[in-house]
């Protein structure tokens, strides 16, 4: 009775693509066959040394060596790369398993389908089945793919890179080699007074400025254009372009010439304070000041683009809803306070919660305005308007202290995609995603 | 105080708001332009408009055999414009489906994707970079531009939230008339979502124009670089003795950016959904 399935399925597990050869699928089994053996031309000679490289990390050092009366420089063991490629390949092997279990349980259910008196399905009518019932699956495989390798596979490496003695001065490839060393950079960063010292100064600035820069921008643009988009405000289109030209501006510029005009001797900010009798501030070079100084540019940078976003979910709110509350006599202030802020913020609350993550790890806005200063005597590597992400871009670039870079990046991504988790999981756009039907 | 009175009052002070805040948002932009056109180097100048005014700084960026101007903007230009393609295509269609299929694994590919943003960026550009390198894609665009495509799917909960709030019955309505999921996203989706579509084909052209980070890492010669690079590179060896020349810079790299936004941004703000469902 189960001839067929049982004979496909383990033909497919002997080799893939042969269940469907024998349910008489030709073009879908020609292509796993060639899928199959272009996996086996590829793993074959690389596995061994996938598996080697990680778990070795290397065993030459670069070094001289005597060929003869010449000493010859002979490259030794990249620690690094190594840990990589291997990576690569684990993960190709991973999709490729995947791909062959799916080949293994398709033909189980074609070998059913003609148990069961069915003809096996023709290649055509495959490719529609999968567009149709299949539609999201298909249309998520790339990007998925993209995130896999660009995302969650050089995340993986950095967590790895965290366990290792990936540090200068003793431990940079290709001259040297890593070791993995457990938990000891954890270790170093919580006992180590220094690096605690400031791992809590730089967090707490973090979590601060990011509070601040959040509800600043996403208020102040909620309030810009909730003031376009009133009745009776004429040349809507002309405040949209002026408003919007902030946002127009790369941030690259518009940043660096910021910290032209806060220039504490030449800037034009200060002249004009001269101009109205006050005295001039220390714009970037005082740590409150300077503290000051990005709230404020960022709101100039941030508002706009919260602006955007919210004009773009007014227009999407049904006019209808506004019609009815017209024939309810609802007043203006009714109709804002019970159509449009709950509409809003049903939209926005996801992207509240990821404008949080990304003021955290804020990295243009300090970086080419204060770039981290004034200097903070106490600090390691840091200065007074640093932000994590700030800090360990000096890290890894300036002081090549990728070990604790990574150790620190995990603690803090730790923290705060539990907070999001949470936050997200508790929000209305999660729990009540399907409210408009 | 009649209904009339406090509408007045009402207008007049949006009106002084918007006045206000228009100031705040433009004066950066107007004073780096009117520094652009100023004769000298220096940063510092007694007037806002400029006495007399000249074109001297955009020809030298040009014409200084140390600066690669016009390559860098065919660069950027190059890399921006495919980058916002693919992105918009990708985010799409990855939010859609995520937004209006339910499907097994759906809500921890949603969780996973929203912590996956929380990761900071260049943390990662040592194994992207080594990873370029296997592939040999170092110094070369398409690396930049798969890089920025394969990002941008992480910044798409704006699209999922927007698909979100589009009725079911439209869609439903069209399967029920024999409409493939193709048609009905084209079809339907697409036309509808052109506010959403404009928004993320923006953003994704602003990020990859403005990034410099990982460009700087990637792009090795020259010839290759892009403006932000290159400003970049202006900014560090040249910004504080020649302020003017950073800013006509300043004003070729805005001038792009800035018209586009003026010319699509109706789309941002049409309403489209009006009456698309009824009853």
């Amino acid at each position: 009775m189960n001839r067929h399935r049982s004979t496909a399925a383990i033909l497919s597990l002997l080799v893939m693509g042969l269940g469907q050869l024998y349910n008489r699928q030709i073009i879908k089994g020609l292509i796993m066959l060639a899928v199959e053996a272009a996996a086996l031309m590829y793993f074959i000679p690389n596995i061994g040394r996938a598996v080697w490289g990680i778990v070795t990390l290397g065993e030459k050092t670069q070094g001289l060596e005597k060929i003869g009366k010449i000493s010859v420089r002979v490259e030794g063991d990249h620690s690094i790369f190594l840990l990589i490629s291997g990576l690569i390949t684990i993960f190709l092997l991973v999709i490729f398993i995947i791909i062959y279990v799916m080949n293994i349980r398709d033909a189980y259910r074609n070998g059913k389908q003609r148990d069961e008196g069915a003809l096996p399905a023709s290649f055509r009518k495959t490719v529609s089945y999968v567009l149709d019932r299949n539609f999201p699956h298909l249309m998520l495989t790339l990007p998925v793919l993209g995130v896999l390798f660009l995302t969650i596979m050089p995340i993986i490496f950095m967590v790895m890179l965290a366990f290792t003695n990936y540090a200068s001065p003793d431990h940079i490839p290709p001259a040297k080699l890593v070791d993995w060393v457990g938990f000891q950079t954890f270790a170093n960063l919580l006992t180590l007074k220094t690096w605690s010292h400031t791992f809590i100064g730089v967090f707490t600035w973090t979590i601060i400025w990011a509070v601040i820069a959040t509800v600043t921008t996403y208020f102040g643009g909620l309030l810009v254009a909730l003031l376009i988009e009133q009745k009776g405000i004429r040349f809507k289109k002309l405040w949209r372009t002026l408003f919007i030209i902030p946002y127009a501006i790369p941030q690259l510029i518009s940043l660096l010439v910021m910290r032209n005009l806060f220039n504490g001797q030449f800037g034009p900010i200060n002249q004009y304070l001269g101009y109205f009798g006050m005295g001039k501030l220390p714009w970037l070079t005082d740590p409150f000041w300077a503290k000051v100084t990005v709230i404020v540019v960022n709101m100039w940078v941030g508002i706009p683009v919260s602006m955007v976003l919210i004009l773009g979910v007014l227009t999407a709110i049904p006019k209808d809803l506004y019609e009815a509350a017209d024939v309810d006599g609802a007043s203006g202030i009714q109709k804002f306070r019970i159509i449009t802020i709950p509409f809003v913020l049903f939209s926005t609350a996801p992207i509240l919660i990821t404008q949080f993550a990304g003021n955290i790890n804020n990295f243009n806005v300090i970086f080419l305005l204060t770039n981290g200063d004034p200097v903070k005597g106490d600090y390691q590597f840091a200065g007074s308007t640093d932000l994590l992400v700030t800090w360990l871009y000096k890290l890894t670039l300036n002081n090549s202290q990728y070990n604790m870079a990574s150790a620190i990046g995990i603690i803090i991504f730790a923290i705060v995609a539990t907070f999001s988790i949470i936050n997200y999981r508790r929000s209305r756009s999660f729990k009540e995603e399907d409210m408009i039907q | 105080m009649g209904r009339k009175t406090a509408n007045f009052v009402r207008l007049t002070l949006s009106y002084l708001v918007l006045i206000a805040i228009a100031v705040c948002a433009v004066y950066p932009a107007l004073w780096v332009v009117l520094s652009s056109l100023r004769p000298g180097t220096s940063l510092f100048s007694t007037t806002l408009i400029p006495e007399s005014i000249t074109f001297v700084h955009y020809k030298e960026l040009f014409t200084n055999p140390s600066f690669r101007f016009g390559v860098w903007y065919v660069n950027t230009l190059k890399i921006a414009t495919l980058t916002m393609i693919f992105s918009t295509i990708l985010v799409t269609l990855s939010m859609y489906a995520l937004s209006r299929f339910r499907f097994r694994g759906r809500q921890m590919t949603l969780t996973i994707m929203l912590v996956l943003g929380m990761f900071p960026g260049f943390m990662s550009m040592i194994a992207i970079f080594i990873f370029l390198l296997q592939l040999n894609l170092l110094d070369t665009h398409a690396a930049l531009i798969i890089v920025y495509s394969a990002g941008a799917v992480l910044g798409g909960f704006v699209v999922k939230g927007f698909y979100d709030t589009i009725p079911r019955s439209l869609d439903e309505a069209a399967r029920i008339d024999g409409a493939t999921h193709l048609q009905v996203f084209m079809k339907i989706m697409l036309p509808l979502s052109r506010p959403m579509l404009t928004y993320v084909a923006l953003t994704t052209f602003t990020g990859s124009w403005v990034d410099f980070i990982f460009a700087r890492l990637v792009l090795r010669s020259k010839d290759n670089w892009t403006l932000a690079v290159g400003m970049w590179d202006l900014v560090n060896s040249y910004q504080n003795s020649n302020f003017t020349l950073f800013a006509a810079g300043a004003v070729l790299i805005a001038i792009p950016i800035t018209l586009l936004f003026v010319f699509l941004q109706r789309f941002l703000v049409q309403g489209l959904m009006s009456g698309a469902s009824k009853g």
